[in-house]
């Protein structure tokens, strides 16, 4: 039996009166590359929102590494308005709502479906600073450059990471300044450099050409075998969603509505009734 | 290019030194009373307390404007502090009430007081304000610095603060001695020791990996929380450092003019640093320090003679009559923020490389306006 690194119970997210996320429950095995996909506003990124704990979910649980890191009921305003199901299931569980930087700490890291690199800093500070959350050091010490190796080995591991992706020679470059593709590897490397177990990716060949979405492929299994990494990306680009996934979950109007094998997946009837429902 | 970054730091620890010699030369040659002493102190005060508000505002993107309030609490616990004993018990300071704190404090310890009295403040401030997603910072650090004064001249605390009267007789300039003998200190360029000493331990932050930390937070929030970066701890720490070195400057500012009174400091003195900020480049400290002196040196020199009657040798008493200063530095500044948008500096550093290759571009560019076609 495959050990579990990310698992979705019973999760809803209501915005309102609007379902974005509904009853939705999944697992992402360990070393595992699955792909989440459905049509435009099927509640895919706010799915990924719910994990990374911008969003705190309505209603159920999502456990991580074995340990449950997001947990709610229904409460508040929310009792009356729950337009979701399993409304009684977790009222008996104790409330988990961490911040983002806690989730990313325990080693989930992510990429934006709009790209948001930090406009002002150079491609280099963009990779170095998402090291700092890692750092041994206080306020004292790194003004003060008493932990100046700690300085030295960020600086040296993300040169590392930089090299390796190719974008080195753009190290004092505006992050901005890159060319889109690279403004996705880059967002990628950012999100290494947290040193992550598990990687979510939210539409990272999103304006890519088909040979650069190919090379976005194998890049992707190339770093999670390097790095030991469990990958669960969100991604339109079929093509790449069926040649590099071991498992799909396909979600339409916030719930699951098939999932399986990539063979399996495409040959379910309700898939391609959501997709042909909409016009892509 | 590592080599060149090189060059350029110790280019500009040539050039600090350079302005600190100058200084030490031109306090021991000149005549100590002629205002360019006053604009170097002050400049040099404000320089401080400018950076620190670029340290929030410019660096970490949040947007405060308590700096007169962290600056009056700097100054009030510098003066308490460091005011003799016997001249509190007394009746020169204290007339109407008893004073309450019975000890005093050299001028160091005095001006670390101040600064972590400011960031006490700052902390609680900070503490339910800094939580929120959205930016409540300014009117909360706005209102505070208007209660604060207004709490500092409350008769009740009359015993510390000396309710509404000045204060004085605390260390001053004059005060200062240079270690282990009594003789005086320059006084210029003590301020622009305590002032340098600051603001260098700001660059050094900023240039760290909190400050990274920080730019990450004002680039995009989101994104910094994401990749682990604490947003509300973060906040506090850039709140509380900019809070403690306002302090500090307001100490420095009560050293410098001898006497000090809650009323001073207005929001009005907010608004004068915001402006400095601004004009100097919102994210450049090199920008902060020069339109601090650029500002202290209009205001108290250069255009004094439009309130004096006489201006670049023009008489004429009826125009330039007291007000009217102020009436031609709002059109300057007001010029400034139209022309120069992004401040005098943008949010880059002054440096010497950036100042050659300027001088080269407006070379070349004259170069291929006369060359004709081949352009
Ligand atoms: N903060 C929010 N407040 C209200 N509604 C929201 C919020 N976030 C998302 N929604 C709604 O939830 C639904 C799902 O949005 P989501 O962004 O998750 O879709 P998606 O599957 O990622 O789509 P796309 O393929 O376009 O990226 C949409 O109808 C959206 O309007
Ligand atoms: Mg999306």
């Amino acid at each position: 039996m495959a050990e579990n690194v990310l698992r979705l119970e019973n999760v809803t997210m209501q915005f309102g009166g609007v379902v974005a996320v509904n009853n939705l429950s999944l697992e992402v095995n360990k070393g595992e590359i699955v792909a989440l996909i459905g049509p435009n506003g099927a509640g895919k990124t706010t799915a990924f929102n719910c994990v990374t704990g911008i969003y705190d979910p309505t209603n159920g649980m999502i456990s991580f590494d074995g340990k449950t890191i997001v947990a709610n009921h229904p409460r508040g305003k929310m009792k009356k308005l729950y337009a979701g199901e399993n409304a009684k299931r977790y009222t008996g569980v104790r409330t988990v709502d961490p911040t983002p930087d806690q989730v990313t700490k325990l080693g989930i890291a992510r990429t934006f479906q709009n790209i948001r690199l930090w406009k002002s800093m150079t491609v280099f500070d963009n990779v170095l600073t998402a090291k700092h959350m890692r750092a041994r050091q206080n306020v004292f010490s790194a003004t003060l450059r008493l932990t100046y190796q700690e300085e030295k080995r960020m600086r040296e591991e993300t040169a590392a990471l930089l090299e390796e992706q190719n974008l080195l020679q753009y190290a004092s470059d505006l992050a901005v300044s890159l060319p889109y593709g690279l403004q996705r590897r880059l967002e990628i490397a950012r999100a290494l450099a947290t040193e992550p177990k598990l990687l979510l990716l939210d539409e990272p060949a999103a304006g890519m050409n088909p040979q650069e979405t190919q090379e976005l492929g194998e890049f992707i299994v190339q770093i999670k075998n390097k790095y030991q990494l469990t990958v669960f990306m969100i991604e339109h680009h079929m093509d790449l969603v069926m040649q590099f996934s071991d498992r799909i979950y396909v979600i339409d109007f916030g719930r699951l509505i098939s999932h399986g094998t990539p063979a399996v997946v495409q040959a379910d009837p309700k898939v391609i009734n959501a997709y042909l429902g909409v016009s892509e | 290019m590592k080599k060149k970054n090189k060059a350029e730091l110790w280019i500009a620890f040539a050039a600090i030194a350079l302005i600190y010699v100058a200084v030490a030369i031109l306090e021991q040659t000149m005549d100590n009373n002629h205002i360019i002493f006053t604009v170097l102190k002050k400049g040099a005060i404000y320089s401080l307390v400018a950076v620190s508000m670029n340290l929030l505002n410019g660096f970490t993107g949040l947007f405060s404007l308590g700096q007169a309030g962290f600056m009056l609490i700097g100054a009030y616990t510098y003066s308490i502090f460091t005011m003799p004993t016997a001249v509190k018990l007394t009746e020169s300071v204290y007339k109407y009430y008893e004073a309450a704190v019975k000890f005093d404090t050299g001028i160091f310890v005095g001006l670390i007081c101040a600064g972590l009295a400011a960031a006490l403040f700052a902390a609680l401030i900070g503490l339910p304000v800094l939580r929120l997603k959205s930016d409540y910072l300014a009117i909360a650090s706005l209102g505070f610095a208007e209660i604060i004064r207004a709490i500092f001249q409350w008769d009740v605390l009359g015993p510390v603060t000396n309710g509404a009267n000045v204060m004085r007789n605390y260390l001053d300039l004059t005060d200062v001695k240079i270690p282990f003998t009594d003789i005086p200190f320059p006084p210029t360029l003590y301020v622009f020791l305590a002032a340098g000493v600051c603001i260098a331990l700001i660059v050094l932050l900023i240039n760290s990996s909190y400050g990274r930390a920080f730019k990450a937070i004002r680039d995009d929030e989101v994104a910094a929380e994401a990749m682990g970066i604490n947003l509300f701890k973060h906040k506090e720490m850039s709140f509380v450092i900019s809070s403690f070195f306002a302090g500090v400057s307001g100490a420095l500012l009560a050293m410098y003019q001898y006497t000090v009174q809650a009323a001073q400091f207005k929001a009005a003195m907010t608004y004068e640093l915001l402006l400095i900020v601004v004009i100097g480049g919102i994210g450049s400290i090199s920008g902060s320090c020069i339109a601090s002196f650029l500002y202290i040196a209009a205001s108290e020199w250069w255009l004094r003679g439009l309130d004096m009657g006489k201006f670049l040798g023009i008489d004429a008493p009826n125009l330039f009559r007291s007000g009217f200063r102020r009436f031609v530095f709002s059109i300057i500044i007001m010029m400034i923020v139209l022309f120069f948008s992004r401040g005098l500096m943008g949010d880059r550093e002054i440096s010497f490389a950036g100042l050659i290759r300027r001088f080269n571009r407006r070379q070349t560019a004259g170069a291929t306006k006369g060359g004709g076609i081949d352009g």
